[in-house]
């Protein structure tokens, strides 16, 4: 993945509907009724929020196969 | 001896009288089922008889070390304390008011003043059970030497006896039944098949002495003769049943223990699904026990009780839901005919695989074949079977067969195992026949085939296992091209290319292992009849033929080296395969198809794309999206657009950037979790 992360609080990522920057921002993850707070990326303007691919396919994947096996 | 663990604390008190094996059995026995047990002797040590064999057979030493247990488990030991049957704070009648339960060990023989309390037998012993351990007292339970002698002494039988003993004190405290399964307790014949024709036979080791004991070496000789008694027939065969480092038996209980899991994780569930239910075990187990019957009905249950995993059949359900639409399924008479003698049934992934052989088959079929030859493409609903999604199964199940009643209820030839299987299994009142008989026609096998100078080594499907027709089928019509090839496993006995069962879905790691196991079986190339077995094993760079690669060959290519087309070009294969057909042979022109947003994939993007089950579709829609509204993300550094959308229930990102006509895709990646 090509996104880079230039310091704590941002990175190389452009809203391409806003031109607003991506910041730090608490967001909701959820996943079959279960739901946790996350801190990622998130266009300052209309709220999309980045999920790089090494938390997607890491992370992320780990819990989506706990919480299928609950 | 092995370490023993106390399990819990109970209230109830039990009284063990003897200090002899069987009395030390019983009380560590018993201990460590958490009883309070306080174990009487009359002499001043315990053992005492093993203590006699002398310093050099059993030193005193070891028979300490292996008391230490006593004192760990907390059993109170009372040396030097005679019970007597003439009452006082030792008699037995005390003992049986003070204590919950009482086993008796001592090796006393019977006294007449018992009488009042215990019922004697015939050799005038105390009247004990042999299963049970159980006196006429409901309390009292009775072994080692007391129960057996005169028969000679023997310190395995009264080790065995206290062990069984406890048993039963345990059931009695637990107010469980003293006889329910315990009819293998002891000497019995075993039902354990073992196959020893890997073992050399060797004579008995002789003991030298005079007094016909074993020296140290001639005992560990003897003992080396010795080899594991197991069976292990099916795990021997069955990469999937060594993965998980146990056998059927415990598999089956830990299997329904995950089926009874309320709340909780219930980790057997991607074991469950790691099966690629080919019924190999079934065939050799001495017991015919069937890991894939177990592992189906679990799966039914699964999704009967919602405990199924979401992601892990979407993806294969996914590809059959395209397999029944109208992007593949279509039925037709033969051109220029209004009814079916028979109706040619390829399947998806002979379709999938090699649409051309589809074609060509067909096109054999019409020719070859009176009453005219109809054309059925769909799915046989094999994958929803195997999902254990009945409800999908028979929705799938009433299409075919609402088909097959439109088209005059002919005969249905397949070239697919698994839909042969499916369809005879599910639907008895469908004659359905396999392909091979119908293609063993001289002219056409004539010329074709190879010169057995580098042999093939032919692989079966293992949804016909067995079955005649088929296997038959398929090995005359390589006989009738000349080819001779070489055996993989005796008759019947075929392995699993691992598609079975939608296993490589769920464990694709295992599958490929599974594969590559087959693969190493033989250096020679493979040669198949099912599609999906001959894709399987190119996935896995092994050399693979379809047998149709000989009998219908497409120009000069290396059939054998020919690639997996991947789950992206076995759908447009496809909907190719139905467009042509239609085209060609009944003069349709399908309504104008949407055209696909063109995107450029490198190869190595493709494969993540295999490995993440992303299909090119998947890519060409979230690039659509974001190219329709806007919403995507630019990367500074390199140009690059992101985007991000969610069709259904998987959220798909791309990262691309737009080339003349085209778009390059550079990553692709997925998750399910959605974020807000």
């Amino acid at each position: 993945m090509s996104v880079k992360k230039q310091s704590e609080s941002a990175i190389t990522l452009v809203c391409c509907k806003c031109g607003e920057e991506f910041v730090k921002a608490s967001v909701t993850a959820s996943y079959l009724g279960a739901e946790f707070p996350i801190e990622l990326w998130k266009c300052h303007g209309c709220g999309v929020v980045y999920i790089p691919e090494e938390l997607a396919v890491g992370k992320m994947l780990k819990v989506e196969q706990a919480l299928e096996d609950k | 001896m092995p370490p023993i663990r106390k399990v819990g604390i109970k209230q109830q008190r039990v009284a063990v009288v003897g200090g002899g094996l069987s009395g030390v059995t019983a009380a560590l026995e018993l201990s460590a089922k958490g009883y309070e047990v306080t174990l009487y002797e009359a002499g001043d040590t315990l053992l005492s008889r093993m203590r006699a064999m002398g310093e050099d057979l059993l030193p005193q030493a070891v028979i300490d070390a292996d008391l230490e247990p006593l004192e760990k488990l907390g059993v109170q030991v009372k040396l030097q304390t005679l019970i007597s049957f003439n009452g006082g704070d030792c008699g037995i009648a005390e003992l049986i008011e003070k204590f919950d339960a009482v086993y008796m060990g001592c090796g006393q023989p019977f006294d007449a003043e018992w009488q009042n309390l215990l019922a004697k037998d015939n050799l005038n012993r105390i009247q004990i059970d042999p299963l049970t351990y159980a006196t006429s007292h409901a309390r009292v339970f009775g072994g080692g030497t007391l129960r057996y002698s005169p028969a000679p002494y023997s310190p395995i039988t009264s080790i065995q006896e206290g062990r069984y003993a406890a048993v039963s004190v345990d059931r009695y405290l637990q107010g469980a039944s003293l006889l329910a399964g315990r009819e293998n307790e002891g000497l019995c014949t075993s039902k354990l098949y073992t196959d020893i024709s890997g073992y050399e036979p060797t004579p008995e080791v002789k003991a030298s002495s005079a007094d016909g004991h074993y020296s140290r070496e001639e005992a560990q000789q003897e003992a080396v003769r010795c080899f594991p008694c197991s069976c292990m027939e099916c795990v021997k065969t069955c990469e999937y049943l060594k993965e998980y480092g146990s056998y059927p038996k415990r598999y089956v209980r830990e299997i329904y223990n995950n089926l009874c899991i309320v709340m909780g994780t219930r980790n057997l569930n991607k074991m469950i699904n790691s099966c690629s239910l080919c019924g190999l075990c079934e065939v050799r187990c001495p017991e015919h026990v069937s890991m894939a019957e177990i592992c189906l009905d679990a799966r039914q249950t699964m999704v009967e009780t919602q405990k199924m995993p979401v992601s892990a059949h979407e993806f294969a359900l996914r590809d059959m839901a395209f397999s029944a639409s109208d992007s593949f399924a279509m039925a037709r008479h033969q051109p220029g005919h209004s009814s079916s003698a028979a109706l040619f049934f390829p399947g998806c992934q002979l379709s999938a695989s090699s649409p051309e052989h589809v074609q060509s088959c067909y096109e054999f079929l019409c020719a070859s074949e009176p009453g005219g030859i109809g054309l059925v493409l769909g799915c046989c609903g094999a994958p929803a079977l195997w999902a254990g999604r009945k409800d999908l199964f028979d929705a799938s199940m009433q299409q075919l067969e609402a088909t097959w009643t439109r088209m005059g209820k002919p005969r249905i030839i397949t070239a697919c195992s698994s839909c042969f299987r499916t369809l005879k299994e599910a639907k008895p009142e469908i004659q359905v026949q396999s392909l091979w008989p119908h293609l063993n026609h001289e002219e056409l096998l004539r010329g074709k085939g190879n010169d057995n100078s580098t042999p093939y080594a032919i692989h079966d499907p293992c949804s016909t296992r067995g079955v005649e027709e088929v296997e038959g089928g398929a090995r005359d019509l390589l006989r009738g091209m000349g080819v001779l090839p070489l055996e993989l496993n005796p008759r019947g006995e075929t392995t699993c290319c691992g598609y079975g069962g939608l296993a490589c879905f769920v464990n694709p790691e295992l599958t490929a292992r599974t594969i590559q196991r087959r693969a190493a079986e033989s250096t020679a190339d493979f040669i198949t009849y099912c599609a999906m077995c001959r894709d399987s094993f190119a996935r896995q760079g092994k050399r693979a033929l379809h047998v149709l690669d000989l009998i219908f060959p497409e120009g000069n290519d290396d059939a054998a080296a020919r690639k997996d087309p991947g789950y992206s070009g076995r759908q447009e294969n496809r909907a190719r395969l139905k467009k042509t057909m239609l085209e060609r042979l009944w003069k349709e022109g399908q309504t104008a198809v949407k055209k696909a947003t063109s995107v450029h994939i490198p190869e190595e993007i493709v494969a993540l794309m295999e490995r993440r089950m992303i299909l090119r579709e998947d890519v060409c829609t979230t690039i659509e999206h974001a190219e329709l509204t806007g919403e995507k993300m630019m990367i500074p550094g390199n140009g690059h657009l992101l985007a991000c959308y969610r069709p259904a229930c998987v959220t798909y990102w791309v990262e691309y950037a737009p080339a003349n006509d085209t778009f390059d895709v550079f990553n692709v990646y997925s998750h399910r979790m959605q974020v807000r």
